[in-house]
Formats: structure tokens, sequence, C-alpha cells
């Protein structure tokens, strides 16, 4: 028993340590690169420890022709898709969790059907619909579109938390004086609001890492992931890897920031 | 301070009749219970009188004024929520405060009412505190302080006590009632536990699936229960129904319980050959160790010592019923009791429809 319970905490951890690898490694990697020299991506044996460090390479990255004004541009589309998706978003997970109404089942699948969508046959007429409508190459084309595939999630996770939060709340602060907004106001909000804050950082992510639409939809006005695509075959090496730590960054701080928040998205989706 | 009316108060969720048709008048300082079995409608009828449910007919009064169609923000009611409801983001202070700043009550006169409220519910050294650093029990008195301190017309409490332990429980029920003899308060309160409905209410009415079955003070419902539910429902243990058949004898109709006789007194037609129920209570059969004219024996079953009293099974034929003796009475199962059913202490019961039949005014007969 004892034996067993031992070989099994082994596999476990084995299992488990494995995983990271995978996850970190490359991660690990990409990072090493980005802040060794210049050189060093093509010395072979490749250093596997910081022991030459240097800012030279995200130096280049940063201060390449377009980086800024990228970067720019996707701050601007991320800030852009979080307030519009939680504006959008938010009352429908209120909604869901709080009233009944006829085809609310359908409503909650429905919303998770339109990921079924694949972009790639959306894309040209978005496209088309775009350059009629003037916003082609803007940022709040992308804006939109990735509020669009970020909706979804924001609805869920934000229905989950106000699934969180008792009626009874609401109800014993209206019998002590309050309408149903004040009410909502003074104690759902609140309560609401550290997990729609990880709503929000999620959506941020999502733009800040979507590619395809973003590469569609602008030619100028790129965001950091469409113009790092589309740059990278004409790239040296090193450049490559500036630009995907400087990619994967802020997406890895604010992921685990929120990871707690994402086991409540997976509990109700999974019912 | 106001009493509550209810005419014909009706309630449907769905295809579900919650509440069927309610009429209630609630007295004007009452500590009234609402007491039936979980389902029975009991929480929707205090939302709908605190507006948190709208009815499908029917009319509410508090005091003279009509509160139908109202928020529950302009009844002026308070509520005390079976899982208390205490707001987690808000120190106990803020929490019993909250109501009267949502009157735009002045900032001082808050301070003064919140620490009289802390102080008839022994919170005062737990004003600083968040609800996730109390216990049940202070959660529960934080939610009671909270709607006491709105000074409301009435102040309805849904199960307040049914999440705490059996001790803090009993202790929980005596402040209840201490508190509404010190504030005088109309107070409607619903529980499913017969003993905290006898104990604190000045009346109680009885629910079940949605209809109320009788309302009386605790005694009348305990002593003289209107239905064989109220009867089986009210009391520890039950009231015994035992089942025999109306026969012609010399002097009139007589009841026939498995081989025996037992004159009625009723005041209610009764016909030969309907079949009814003989209820009594366990403490009001006077038992006999010896035969004597008009007993009936009884074979004990079960001997059960509660201390206060042996609780002894036994049974008359193929009927089982429950009975009490003085505590170390001899007795021991498979022994023979004599038993007579004093015609006072008799409920009779229609035992087809399980409507009580009136008994003869004493002295009538
Ligand atoms: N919001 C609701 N939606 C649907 N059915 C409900 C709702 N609230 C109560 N009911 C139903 O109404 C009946 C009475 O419920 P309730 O008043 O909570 O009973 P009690 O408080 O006596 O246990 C039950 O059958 C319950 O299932
Ligand atoms: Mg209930």
């Amino acid at each position: 028993m004892k034996g067993r319970s031992w070989v099994g905490d082994v596999l476990w951890y084995a299992g488990a340590i494995a995983l990271a690898l995978w996850v970190l490694a490359p991660i690990y990697l990409i990072g090493l690169l980005a802040f060794s020299p210049r050189m060093a991506v093509y010395r072979w044996p490749r250093p596997l420890l910081p022991l030459e460090l240097s800012v030279e390479t995200m130096r280049f990255f940063v201060t390449a022709t377009g980086t800024l004004a990228a970067t720019w541009n996707s701050i601007v589309v991320a800030l852009f898709t979080m307030i519009l998706s939680l504006i959008l978003g938010a009352p429908a997970g209120y909604a869901l969790a709080r009233f009944f109404f006829p085809g609310r089942e359908a409503v909650r699948m429905g919303i998770l059907m339109t990921r079924m969508f694949p972009m790639a046959i959306l894309s040209i007429p978005l496209a088309v619909t775009f350059i009629r409508m003037g916003l082609y190459d803007t940022p709040w084309a992308v804006a939109l579109v990735h509020t669009a595939m970020a909706l979804p999630f924001v609805i869920l996770i934000t229905a989950s938390v106000f699934t969180a939060i008792p009626r009874d709340l609401e109800e014993a602060a209206m019998t002590l004086g309050c309408s149903p907004l004040s009410a909502f106001l003074r104690i759902s909000l609140p309560l609401a609001l550290p997990g729609l804050a990880a709503a929000a950082l999620f959506t941020f992510v999502i733009s800040w890492n979507e590619v395809f639409a973003a590469a569609i939809l602008t030619l100028r006005q790129r965001t950091l992931p469409a113009l790092v695509i589309t740059v990278l075959n004409e790239s040296p090496l090193y450049f490559r890897f500036a630009g995907g730590f400087f990619m994967v960054a802020p997406a890895l701080v604010i992921l685990l920031i929120i990871r707690r928040y994402l086991f409540h998205l997976w509990g109700v989706s999974g019912r | 301070m106001a009493g509550v009316r209810l005419e014909g108060v009706r309630k449907t969720f769905g295809k579900v009749v919650a509440l069927r048709e309610i009429s209630l008048t609630v007295e004007d300082g009452e500590f009234f219970v609402l007491l039936g079995p979980s389902g029975c409608g009991k929480t929707t009828l205090l939302r709908c009188i605190a507006g948190l449910e709208r009815v499908d007919r029917g009319r509410i009064f508090i005091g003279n004024r009509e509160v139908t169609g109202l928020p529950p923000r302009r009844r002026n009611i308070a509520m005390v929520f079976q899982s208390y409801a205490v707001f987690p983001h808000m120190k106990v202070y803020d929490n019993i405060a909250f109501g009267l700043r949502m009157r735009r009550v002045p900032e001082a006169e808050v301070r003064r009412r919140v620490e009289r409220a802390a102080g008839m519910l022994q919170l005062e050294g737990l004003l600083d505190r968040y609800p996730a650093q109390l216990s049940g029990g202070q959660r529960q008195r934080v939610a009671v302080a909270r709607a006491l301190v709105m000074q409301p017309e009435v102040l309805l409490m849904d199960e307040p006590l049914s999440n705490l332990d059996a001790l803090l429980r009993l202790h929980a029920r005596a402040e209840l009632k201490r508190l509404h003899q010190e504030t005088g308060m109309t107070i409607i309160y619903v529980t499913h536990d017969q003993v905290e409905a006898m104990s604190l209410g000045d009346r109680i009415a009885v629910m079940r699936e949605g209809e109320i079955v009788q309302v009386d003070a605790p005694m009348r419902i305990y002593e003289a229960p209107a239905t064989v539910f109220v009867g089986g429902f009210i009391g520890n243990p039950p009231m015994n129904f035992l089942q025999g058949v109306v026969e012609d004898g010399e002097g009139g109709p007589v009841f026939h319980l498995e081989g025996h006789r037992i004159p009625l007194s009723l005041a209610g037609e009764v016909s030969s050959g309907q079949q009814l129920l003989l209820g009594i209570r366990a403490e009001h059969i006077r038992v006999n160790d010896e035969s004597h004219p008009g007993a009936l024996p009884a074979e004990v079953l079960v001997v059960e010592p509660l201390g206060a009293q042996l609780l002894i099974t036994a049974r008359i034929g193929t009927q089982t019923l429950k009975l009490s003796l003085p505590p170390g009475h001899p007795v021991a199962p498979g022994q023979l009791l004599w038993l007579s059913f004093p015609a006072e202490a008799i409920r009779w019961m229609d035992a087809r429809s399980g409507r009580a039949i009136p008994a003869s005014a004493p002295g009538s007969s």
C-alpha cells in the first residue's frame, strides 16, 4: 500500500514536471536568447544558462521601424476590445445568471457556438464590409472583431461570477431601501469586481495575442502580432526571439494573475 | 407598527401553484408564525408580503395601506433571510447601518441607532469585523440587527434559526421572544419546526400545499387540530389516530374500535357505517395496570425512557399508538395496559376528509 502510493507520487510528479518543461522550456529559451548578445543565437552548442546577458537584441527590436507604433496599436485595440466586451458581455452574463427566461439554455449554447465559425471563412466578407464602412486598416475594425471573438468568454465568465453571488444579497438590499439598480450597484457590482477584472484581463490577452484577423484587416496600422508575423520571414533570427519575448511577456504576467478565475469558466462551460 | 391583511393571494411558478388562495389577518404587535412542512409555500408567502414576489391575484395590506403593487422599499418592512444575506464586503457596522443610510438618516443618528441595535443583540465588540470573521450565530444576529434598526412596521423572518446548531437555537429562540416583548413589533415568522412555532407564536398558521389549514393560538392548535394533518404535524409524539366505524347503539351512535365500543360525543352529524378517527394526545390517555370497566387492553411493544417521561408504543388490535407514563413506572414489552380516553380529550375526525368533527359542548349532552 505504502509502496504503491510512493510509486504513484513519483509518476505524478514526473508527469507534472514533464508537462511544465514542455510549456516552460520554449518560453525560457526565447527569453534567454532575447537577452543574449546577437551572435549567441548562431553559436553552437547553444548556451543554456544566462551567462552572458545583454539588452542589445531587445533594444534592436524595440527601436526597429514600426515596433512602437504597432505596440501602441495593440494596446489601443486591446483596451477598446476590453471595454466594449465588458459593456456588452457583463449585462448578458448578469441576465444569464439572474433571470429565468424562455430559451436561456439555448442562448448559452448559441453563445458558445459562435466560436465554431472559423476566422478564415469570415475574414474576406469582414474585410469587404469594413472597407465599405471606411473602417478598414484602423484599430477600431480589429477591436470590433476581437470583441466578437472575446464576447463568448466574457459572457460565460461574468455569468459564473454573478451566479456565485447569492441573489439573496440583492433582495436584502431591496428590502432595506434599494431599487433593483442601486442594489446591483451597491452589492453585486463590488462583489463581482475581482471577477470582472479577471474577465477584462483575459479579454486583453485574447486581443493582444490575436494575429489572423489583425493581419487581414490592417495594412499600415499593424498590431504587434500582425507586424511580427509579416516581418518575421525577412528578419534575422535574433530579431524573432526578441519579438517573441516581447509578445509573450505581458500575456504571461496577466495569465498568472487571473489563472484562479479560469477555473470558474471551466466550471460553467463544463456543466 | 401595523397589522397585515391578505385577501385571496395566489402565486404560481409556471405550473407549480405555490399559494392557492391565502386570506389572513395578522394583528398589530402580534408574533405570528407560519408553520408547515418544507415546500408548502411559507417562504413564497413571506416574499409576497415583502414584495420580492409579484402575486398573481389577491391584495396585500400593511396597516390600512394597500401595498400589493409596491416594491419592497416602499412597504416599510424588514426581512431576515434564511441565509442571513449579510453583505460580505461590509463590516458589521456598515451592514447594520445600510438601510438607514439608504434613507439618508444623518450619520450621528445612524451611529446612535446602530449602537442601540448592536447592544440589544450583543454585537458591540464585533462592529469592526467582516462577516467572514463571524460565527453562524453572530451572523444571524447581524441580520436581525440590520432589520431591527429600520424600525419597520412589520418584521419578516424566514427560518432564522434553522442554520444554527441545537444548543444555540434554543438560546436564540428565547432571545427572539425577549426581543419581541421589548419592541412590541409585528413579526411574521416562518418555520417548519413545530416546537419553535409553539414556543414563539402568539398565533400559528399551519400551511400545507399552498393553503392555510388552521390559524389559532398554539395551545388550540395543539389540543384541537382542525385536521388529521395538523394533529400529526404538531406535537412530539404526534397525536394518535385510531380508526373505527360508527354503529348504532341503544343510547345513540357509538364508535366501534377493534372490537370495543366507545361512546360518541359529537355535535356534528354522523351516520352508521361512517369511518371515523379517534384522535388523542399521548399524555391525555389514562393508563391503568389492571382491567376496569370501559378500559381497552393494549399490549406494550416498545418502552423509551426520555428522562421526564416514559414514551410507550402500544398496540390495540392491529393499530399502534403512543402514550406516556411517569418515569420509573414499572412496565415492560409484552405487558398489558388498560387505557381509557377521557371524552373531553378526544378529537374526532372524519376518516375520509381528514377534518375534525366538532365535539358537543361540555354539559350539553
Ligand atoms: N422561484 C421559484 N421558481 C419555481 N418554483 C418555485 C420558486 N420558489 C418556490 N417555488 C416552488 O413553490 C413551492 C413553495 O416553495 P417555498 O415557498 O419555498 O416553500 P417553503 O418555504 O414552505 O419550503 C415549492 O413547490 C417550490 O418548489
Ligand atoms: Mg422556505
